[in-house]
């Protein structure tokens, strides 16, 4: 594999590699000296277009823990604002000499259209609406460490702005590629315009579904889309698709709840239901390092032992 | 445009709205001077195997001067157009300045003068195309212009679209012609909003943006009784519905672009912005109803929105690069390739849309679209239907390259154009 532009590179094999070598590598960042040398002497470039410290910092740090050298290109530091053309700029990184670039943008298909225009691995870091695939992998490697490798039959309602989430988009895909069953929640106005060739189904009532979940997964709710007219308030969204710790009484007992993070406590996620037992939201934060590690060997490994 | 020199067509078959005939054709002094066989003398341009027809008319071109000179001017967008068989061209209003002043309609029309294609020039409805004042319509139409839009914008308010529609009235022959996307819907979005939308996560444009707006305009033809042309219908609901205002005797015209009845938004699936164009490409059914519009007399011209962009421009992500894609030198071979040799349009009905409809509908029926016939201006193309070729974008006339053909094999091209007795192509190449 070349690039991860898309969950749909994987496929389940791939996914299922991935998240094994994913295991390995959180063994390793639970040493005393969290480091390999599996990347030594390999440069990777993060050129983000979007402010995201976090997943940034989740990449850089999996490359360094991997012993490659970093490089980042940030918008407000770059010569974007001074009308540089994305291909430009990707070949003058290019000819500093990088092995991969962990691209975020607020365009689909970013990533992509990076990998034309270069010899070096793309990972996509999220691109606009389209896709998050390394967030699906961590998602994944979360639920498998309390539900064990195969995800068949297993309930996920993914709650929220699914329309213009790329975590959406990639976690309907990767968990679909488990044998997951997925239930999108929210209202019509911020589900997909069009369901086609979705492999999930779609209800407008969080009550409805909430005692029948196994994965509660809610989607971090952008405070502006109150004034594109997609929803009344955030009190009436928190109303109806909140869960709150009167919802959260509901949920079997088994149930796992996990968001993508940032929070909006209080929001889609009452405060209490987030730092709760049911919650595994701090460990997916912990599982993006070992993920990013694993994508980064993927591609730029030489194929040998990751120690 | 002429220096005396005498030329002659031999060995085609000549077609033109009053059918075919094999003749050669005789051309001095910008004219036809004789339609018969045998003839022989002069500069001889040969024609065995294919048609002589009217030189093609093309509704609505992009030339970009003045304004982005470095995507196409003048001088390249009118070599292009000799390339792919036009000889006249309608040259849209969005350049910078826009073309809503005398003063720059008559430097267009000065810079066309000459070229290897008769440039045409539409003109703003509104001041800036900001859909709010009216330009300057009367003074504009003195010049020449007959089609009046602010393509690329939708005039979006029925109050300001009621008032263009009656005072265009007071000009005869003059057409309003609306970029039917009402900018509430459609705004935000870049390809068309459905399964490959939502699936790419590029934000969509409904095709209800157009069909309403279209409804609203067809119910404004007949407030007013003004005519109404929708430039590049892009939905089948849109022909529908024109073909319904025409049944009701409504003076609405429309055209329809070649990239919407060979192409469908799952061309959007590598997210390469040389398959952005505004109105998307849509469906299958989309493209279906097109054709049958095509067919069946609904839809009056073939346009190509031929629309150049630097390769800079289109070296952005989809949602950033803007809109548009060349057409001139594409349009006939795709639609000999996609309408004729497939049977859904005779030759005969593919040159009416490519060449003496628009003239018509463009207030040029006197110059260009043919007959072919003695007395008549020499504005004539040579097509060879059964030339095969491959689109290659560095081999394009045009200053640009962004056509989303690149590679594709095309049956049917053009080998000659003769612009006022003048051989301005010859086997496929421009003579300056």
């Amino acid at each position: 594999m070349k690039h991860l532009l898309s969950i749909d590179d994987l496929g389940r094999d791939g996914i299922e590699e991935m998240l094994s070598l994913a295991e390995n590598f959180v063994e390793v960042t639970r040493r005393d000296i969290p480091k390999v040398p599996a990347l030594r002497g390999k440069t990777v470039v993060s050129l983000f277009y979007e402010d995201s410290t976090r997943t940034r910092l989740s990449f850089e740090t999996a490359a360094k823990r991997l012993s490659a050298d970093t490089m980042s290109f940030t918008v407000a530091s770059s010569s974007v604002k001074k009308g540089e053309s994305l291909r430009d700029t990707v070949q003058t990184i290019e000819a500093m000499g990088v092995d991969a670039m962990v691209v975020r943008h607020s365009s689909a298909g970013a990533p992509h259209r990076v990998a034309s225009w270069t010899d070096a691995s793309v990972v996509n870091a999220g691109d606009g609406r389209h896709e998050h695939p390394t967030q699906a992998l961590l998602d994944l490697l979360t639920l498998r460490t309390h539900r064990g490798p195969a995800l068949d039959g297993l309930h996920v309602g993914i709650v929220g702005d699914v329309r213009h989430s790329r975590v959406a988009h990639s976690d309907v895909k990767a968990f679909h590629a488990l044998g997951a069953d997925i239930t999108l929640v929210g209202p019509p106005t911020l589900m997909p315009e069009s369901l086609e060739g979705w492999p999930a189904r779609v209800v407008y009532d969080l009550d409805d579904v909430i005692g029948n979940l196994d994965v509660v997964y809610l989607l971090r709710i952008q405070l502006e889309r109150q004034s594109e007219a997609l929803f009344p308030s955030l009190r009436e969204y928190t109303a109806r698709y909140a869960l709150t710790a009167a919802r959260a009484k509901r949920l079997r007992p088994d149930a796992l709840v996990m968001a993508p993070g940032p929070i909006n406590r209080g929001v889609e996620i009452a405060a209490e239901v987030a730092d709760g037992p049911a919650s595994v939201i701090t460990e997916q934060v912990a599982n993006g390092v070992a993920v990013r590690m694993a994508v980064l060997w993927s591609l730029l490994g030489s194929g040998g032992s990751i120690v | 445009m002429s220096d005396g020199a005498e030329i002659v067509i031999r060995g085609g078959v000549v077609v033109d709205a009053g059918g075919e005939r094999t003749a050669d054709v005789r051309v001095r002094d910008g004219l036809v001077v004789e339609v018969g066989s045998g003839l022989r003398g002069g500069r001889e341009l040969d024609a065995s195997g294919c048609f002589v027809a009217p030189g093609l008319v093309d509704l609505h071109v992009h030339l970009r001067e003045p304004g982005d000179e470095e995507a196409e001017t003048i001088d390249t967008g009118a070599r292009a157009a000799a390339r792919g068989g036009f000889t006249a061209v309608v040259a849209m209003p969005n350049t910078d300045p826009p073309l809503d002043d005398a003063a720059v309609v008559a430097a267009v029309l000065a810079r066309g003068a000459g070229s290897t294609c008769d440039v045409v020039s539409s003109a703003c409805i509104t001041k800036g195309r900001a859909g709010v004042e009216l330009a300057p319509m009367g003074e504009l139409y003195g010049l020449g212009v007959r089609l009046f839009t602010d393509d690329g914008n939708c005039v979006a308010d029925a109050g300001v679209m009621r008032r263009a529609l009656e005072y265009a009235r007071s000009l005869p022959g003059a057409v309003v012609a609306q970029h039917a996307e009402d900018p509430a819907l459609a705004r935000g979005g870049h390809m068309h909003e459905g399964a490959w939308s939502s699936r790419l996560g590029i934000p969509g444009r409904p095709a209800a943006a157009e069909d309403l707006i279209v409804t609203r305009d067809i119910e404004l033809a007949a407030l007013t009784g003004a005519a109404v042309h929708f430039l590049h219908v892009s939905s089948a609901r849109a022909v529908d519905m024109v073909r319904e205002a025409k049944a009701r005797g409504l003076p609405v015209s429309a055209e329809a672009a070649p990239h919407h009845f060979t192409l469908t938004h799952a061309a959007c699936a590598g997210f390469d912005p040389l398959f952005k164009v505004h109105p998307p490409l849509r469906t299958r059914a989309d493209v279906d109803a097109i054709k049958v519009g095509l067919a069946d007399g609904t839809i009056d011209a073939i346009a190509t929105d031929h629309a150049p962009h630097t390769p800079e421009a289109k070296e952005r992500t989809f949602e950033e690069a803007p809109p548009g894609m060349l057409g001139l030198e594409t349009a006939l071979a795709l639609t000999l390739t996609e309408l004729v040799e497939p049977g859904v349009l005779t030759l005969a009905d593919a040159l009416a849309l490519l060449s003496w409809r628009p003239a018509a509908l463009a207030g040029i029926a006197h110059r260009h679209g043919g007959p072919v016939a003695a007395g008549r201006p020499a504005n004539l193309c040579v097509i060879d239907p059964a030339a095969t070729w491959e689109v290659d974008p560095g081999r394009l006339a045009s200053r640009a390259r962004n056509t989303p053909y690149g590679g594709r094999k095309l049956t049917g091209r053009v080998r000659h154009t003769v612009l006022w007795g003048e051989p301005v192509v010859v086997d496929t190449e421009a003579q300056r």
